[in-house]
């Protein structure tokens, strides 16, 4: 290695001195420096899970669609029926738009992302990307959008950044910092936030109730000051990896990509073909004969982790895999041929040469006791 | 992790951020992780043991130590026959990150060939080679 070799310089969040001070480790993610861990992977998960937590995802994309063409312009581009996120709903006691998780696909039904899509007013939704796809989305969008009358597209990247403050005691922080109620879940709202105009949105991506706030970049440090003097526990992208894997959130570039589609996914639910969106005919051909593969959820039942890339005996590969810091166990998810997806179903996987038996759980693999 | 770097001169290092404290007969010793390698991988959230009566070689891994994200090698910074395990790291394997010299221990090795220590590194030789 040469220290004169040219390297690409890796973008910063506005919070990445918080980070940095607070001890973080730091890994390079989707071209952004961002902290992978603080105290230890297992404390912020269980933080999470039983109090409160606070991430920076600052690096995931926001478009804009707005116009009277939008609506036309989002049902084909996106998998769900995005007439159905309502507008002016009782959030909370204040008005609010309706959130919606859709994925992005191809003609030939491969996903090109998976978003979250907010509604801000009539006639303007803000959709959420994944930070390694948000360039190929903008493009995507704008590509389509020629063909619709008043549909204009808005790269809202840097005017955003965003905080997941997710776990039970989340809403409580956040509402001591707020100026009227927090919009209800599944809905999204602006607020003020100790003087901030936040989009506060009920969503997240953790299996925890909480929300994910969308503010200024130059806003950003005051509120997670004040949300971590509060009790917010930070928490990094490998809290973030366990908790979602927990309860089988997907991950794009792990669990999902362009060579797969969202049946064998098991996003079915996400995808609307009556909408007419990009993809929906080799959608429902997918949907009525069957994939040949599921992705399923699994549990090690001796002992390791199996990783994404591991190879399940007798055809399958695991798409994501870790150590679950709430079962103690390694779980994980793998694309195995659709008659082995069923639960109970008990697979054997190559884990670097050790074989490592899993069986086949029901999802979410995590839920809270009730 | 919190805990603040330490070199114990007491132990000898393997360049490959392995540990040794042989005993004063010079003929068994305990083996782990160095504190660099624990900050480097993060909280290590499995550890498997290796079987009691196995043999070890120096330079080469004998158990794999997981972080979240990585999967690393543990090399041994000498050869023997393995006699002793820690199974409290298998079932906490965090202590090799808050205690990486003391519970965080992996393994006890009886030497066959206890003049390979001379290929270790002292603490602050070893010190010095981090700094490169």
């Amino acid at each position: 290695m040469s220290s004169s070799e040219k390297r690409p310089p890796r973008a910063r969040t506005p919070l990445f001195e918080r980070h940095r001070d607070a001890g973080a480790k730091l890994v390079e993610f989707a071209g952004f420096e961002m902290p992978v861990e603080y105290e230890g992977v297992t404390a912020e998960h269980l933080a999470v899970r039983e109090a409160c937590g606070i991430f920076d995802v600052s690096h995931m994309g926001e478009i804009e669609t707005s116009g009277a063409g939008a609506l036309a312009l989002l049902q084909r581009v996106l998998s769900n029926d995005v007439s159905a996120i309502a507008f002016g709903v009782e959030g909370g006691g204040a008005f609010a738009g309706g959130a919606q998780y859709s994925v992005l696909c191809r003609e030939d039904g491969g996903v090109l992302d998976d978003v979250f899509t907010y509604r801000l007013d009539e006639h303007r939704y803000l959709t959420v990307t994944n930070a390694a796809n948000h360039a190929r989305d903008l493009e995507w969008f704008r590509s389509h959008a020629e063909g619709f009358a008043d549909a204009q597209i808005t790269d809202r990247i840097a005017d955003y950044a965003m905080l997941a403050v997710q776990g039970p005691l989340a809403r409580g922080f956040v509402q001591a910092l707020s100026d009227s109620p927090l919009p209800a879940r599944m809905t999204a709202a602006f607020r003020r936030l100790s003087g901030a105009e936040v989009l506060v949105c009920g969503t997240g991506y953790t299996g925890e109730d909480g929300v994910e706030l969308l503010c200024r970049p130059e806003d950003a440090p005051t509120l997670w000051d004040q949300l971590v003097a509060r009790g917010a526990k930070p928490a990094g992208l490998a809290a973030r990896d366990t908790l979602r894997l927990e309860v089988c959130f997907h991950l794009y570039g792990n669990d999902l990509m362009v060579e797969r589609g969202p049946i064998e996914a098991g996003l079915g639910w996400c995808c609307r073909e009556h909408t007419g969106f990009i993809g929906a005919e080799a959608v429902r051909a997918v949907r009525e004969t069957g994939p040949r593969e599921r992705l399923a959820a699994f549990e090690i039942v001796t002992g390791g982790i199996a990783r994404p890339g591991n190879e399940v005996l007798g055809g399958g590969v695991v798409t994501s895999g870790t150590m679950s810091p709430s079962l103690r166990t390694g779980i994980g998810l793998a694309y195995v041929p659709a008659e082995r997806a069923e639960p109970g179903s008990e697979l054997q996987i190559d884990v670097r040469g050790k074989i490592r038996s899993a069986v086949v759980k029901q999802k979410p693999l995590y839920r809270k006791a009730q | 992790m919190t805990v603040e770097a330490s070199y114990p001169e007491d132990l000898l290092y393997h360049p490959e951020h392995d540990w040794a404290r042989i005993d004063a007969g010079l003929e068994e010793a305990t083996l782990g992780i160095t504190w660099y390698a624990q900050d480097a991988l993060g909280e290590v959230v499995f550890f498997e043991l290796p079987a009691v009566g196995s043999a070890v070689r120096k330079d080469e891994p004998y158990a794999e130590v997981e972080s979240v994200k990585a999967v690393s090698d543990v090399i041994a910074p000498l050869s023997g026959e393995i006699i002793e395990v820690n199974g409290s790291v298998e079932q906490d394997p965090h202590v090799i990150n808050t205690d990486p010299y003391g519970e965080g221990w992996l393994v006890r090795v009886r030497l066959s060939d206890p003049g390979e220590r001379e290929a270790l590194m002292d603490a602050g030789a070893y010190v010095a080679s981090l700094g490169s």
